[in-house]
């Protein structure tokens, strides 16, 4: 490694993207050059000085209130009434639609009067309940295999449905097993896998909130959620796996649910 | 008259979800944005305002959106916003893809490496305020990359994608950034900063 590799690469040490082969010989030429060593430590001390939200702004509690208004209510629900508020401050950014807070606070409660019952949230709330529940010890399965051909007959004649039940120990998401669990009162198949320490629920039924052809997520109390629709099946995943994997994860059986052959 | 309740209601039952599930995804990283938003903008007004345009923006596309993970996919939307906003005023501040901002910012005497002998290179602790106008004082691309990796701690895939410059580009300006930090951060501790502060004022105040 030369002065220049090492002027770029010792970044990349510090912030965590190297490999341990690559980390070794960034640390031995900063121990046989010590310009290079001095320059490894000064940046080490700007970034600890850096990182840890220490510099992280805030966002004033006005900001988050102007936000969370804009939010509170379809847009197309305050267009009406923006003649009659218009914005305090027509701001720096003039092309931009700066909405009425006021108009949408008012309209966001009209609403919530009316609209009470929302059944997909409760369903995703209780995907979360059930997912957190499978936790506690002795509760993750009814059959504890890595064996697909053991846990999808398994299902049969306890939940109305053929789930999924794939093997994706390549992708590296191990199959731990299934459960019977239930979801807004009816039946589901749960099947579980773990990547590294984080465990994911796959919950599979006939009729578990609206049917989405594409993916929806959110996170609710810090775990991630999936939705999607499949092959007249309603499939939920969730876990504390970033989004990311989770989205990779969906990928995998989604595409798996396409070549029912391998599925099975 | 019945059925038509019935639509309109559930129109807003599912404009609500969709309303909701945006709320839920994109409000926990709103201190993230703004953050970006004070560093790109340089004063508190103008960073609200285009993190408030960001939000509007990130629910107009959010149901097109199929990851990254959504604190990038935010910062990305944000950076456009203030791009946008650059170009639109058209002079002062330069907007952050202009490739030969490299090249400018190699010109810029103030950044030079000093000749520093190993013994005295060890860094002082700085306290936050400095550290901010340092930062503050970076110019772009640079200031960009060092926020998204140290402040808003995105990889260097996840800054390559809002910047959107491969990876080696962003490895090549944190190791400006930095360079050039570790300047100021030297000067910083011998002698008054090497600029005014009214540069980094939106930031230091």
């Amino acid at each position: 490694m030369n002065h220049s590799e090492f002027d770029i690469m010792v970044h990349a040490l510090i912030d965590g993207e190297l490999d341990a082969g690559h980390a070794r010989e960034v640390e031995s030429h900063a121990a046989e050059h010590p310009e290079s060593a001095a320059k490894l430590a000064s940046f080490r001390v700007m970034h600890d000085a850096m990182g840890g939200g220490a510099l992280k702004e805030t966002a004033p509690a006005h900001l988050r209130t102007r936000i969370e208004t804009d939010f509170a209510v379809p847009a197309s629900r305050v267009v009406p009434m923006r003649g009659f508020f218009k914005p305090t401050r027509r701001s720096f950014f003039g092309g931009f639609a700066v909405g009425s807070a006021l108009s949408a606070a008012v309209a966001a409660s009209l609403v919530l009067t009316v609209i009470r019952n929302n059944q997909e949230q409760t369903i995703a709330d209780e995907v979360v309940s059930a997912h957190v529940r499978s936790l506690q010890a002795g509760h993750l399965m009814d059959v504890a295999t890595s064996d697909q051909h053991t846990v999808k007959p398994w299902f049969n004649g306890r939940v109305d449905v053929a789930p999924p039940v794939v093997d994706l120990t390549a992708e590296s998401f191990t199959l731990l097993g299934g459960r019977l669990d239930y979801i807004n009162s009816e039946p589901a198949a749960a099947i579980v896998y773990q990547r590294r320490k984080h465990v994911i629920n796959l919950f599979v039924a006939q009729h578990l909130g609206a049917r989405r052809a594409r993916t929806a997520s959110e996170s609710i109390q810090g775990y991630n959620i999936r939705h999607w629709s499949q092959d007249g099946l309603d499939l939920w995943v969730v876990s504390d796996l970033a989004g990311d994997e989770l989205d990779e994860f969906v990928q995998k059986i989604a595409s798996a649910l396409r070549r029912p052959s391998s599925a099975s | 008259m019945d059925a038509g309740h019935d639509t309109m209601a559930n129109d807003a039952v599912a404009e609500q979800e969709r309303m909701r599930r945006f709320r839920d995804a994109a409000l926990p990283h709103l201190d993230d944005v703004y953050t970006l938003a004070r560093y790109l903008m340089r004063n508190p007004t103008d960073a609200e305002d285009a993190v408030q345009e960001c939000y509007l923006r990130a629910l107009r596309h959010f149901d097109s959106y199929r990851g990254p993970a959504m604190k990038p996919w935010l910062l990305a939307i944000l950076r456009n916003v203030c791009n946008a906003e650059f170009a639109r005023r058209g002079k002062e501040e330069v907007p952050t893809d202009f490739a030969q901002d490299e090249a400018v910012a190699e010109d810029m005497p103030m950044w030079q490496e000093p000749q520093v002998s190993p013994e005295k290179s060890m860094l002082r602790q700085q306290d936050s305020a400095t550290i901010r106008r340092l930062v503050a004082e970076l110019p772009e691309p640079f200031r960009e990359a060092i926020v998204l990796r140290e402040i808003n701690d995105l990889s260097y895939q996840e800054i390559a994608e809002v910047a959107g410059v491969p990876v080696g580009t962003v490895m090549s300006r944190l190791a400006r950034a930095r360079a050039m930090l570790r300047s100021a951060w030297n000067a910083t501790e011998t002698a008054a900063p090497i600029r005014g502060a009214a540069t980094a004022s939106g930031l230091a105040s």
